[in-house]
């Protein structure tokens, strides 16, 4: 993993078409300004994580859910 | 061919039916090889069932029945992912939590399955966060018809 410091107001550029800027640094949370092209997906890494974990929740159904359905 | 099924017992499906989720699933990187299938023609629920992996079988659902009003685009890179050409031959689904009841289960709104049924092929995508739809949405409101 690359490590850099930056203060607020400084960027960080990736490729030459994404800017990460840090603008608020307020105690622990860090405000973060991020400029990309519309093809590039930003997500919090927690929708991720939530929707695999919703994945495999979903997996867990037992196959009784047929029955269920006749039940309504 | 012959594939063991999850809710269905031993079934037999086509070759050609066969979908390739070049991505797998979040979470199931490695599942690359579903087949759609119906269940109950009344119900807007189908049943995406790995070929390679019977433990693996998902009730899906037609999330459009549950919100009227589901709407989102699909970025330039999944639409070239997916080949689309023609927004006609391509299926949303939605992956169903099932609880104990029906009324405590839930449709996964925020990363829909798209399916190409042209070129045999799909993705789970994640909508952007700002318009958020829920991971977690209750099913018990049938909103639409199931067509």
């Amino acid at each position: 993993m690359l490590v850099l410091s930056r203060k607020k107001d400084e960027s960080i550029m990736i490729g030459d078409q994404i800017e990460i800027k840090i603008l608020a640094v307020e105690g622990e949370q860090i405000k973060i300004g991020i400029v990309a092209p519309k093809t590039v997906k930003v997500h919090r890494s927690e929708v991720f994580e939530a929707i695999q974990a919703q994945n495999k929740e979903a997996l867990s159904a037992s196959s009784s859910f047929l029955e269920q359905l006749r039940k309504r | 061919m012959k594939i063991a099924t999850k809710f269905l017992g031993e079934i037999e499906i086509r070759e050609q039916d066969i979908l390739t989720f070049e991505q797998g699933l979040l979470g199931l990187e490695n599942e690359k090889n579903f087949v759609l299938l119906s269940i109950d023609a009344d119900l807007p629920l189908a049943i995406l069932q790995s070929v390679d992996n019977v433990e693996i079988g998902f009730v899906i659902a037609y999330p459009f029945a549950f919100k009227k009003d589901y709407s989102f685009d699909i970025c330039e890179n999944d639409r070239n992912q997916l080949q689309i050409e023609k927004e006609e031959n391509v299926l949303t689904y939605s992956i169903v939590t099932m609880k104990e009841t029906f009324q405590e289960s839930t449709i996964n709104l925020l990363a829909p399955l798209i399916i190409n049924m042209d070129k045999k092929c799909g993705k789970q995508i994640v909508l952007q966060d700002n318009r958020s739809y829920p991971l977690r949405y209750p099913m018990h409101t049938l909103e639409g018809s199931a067509k």
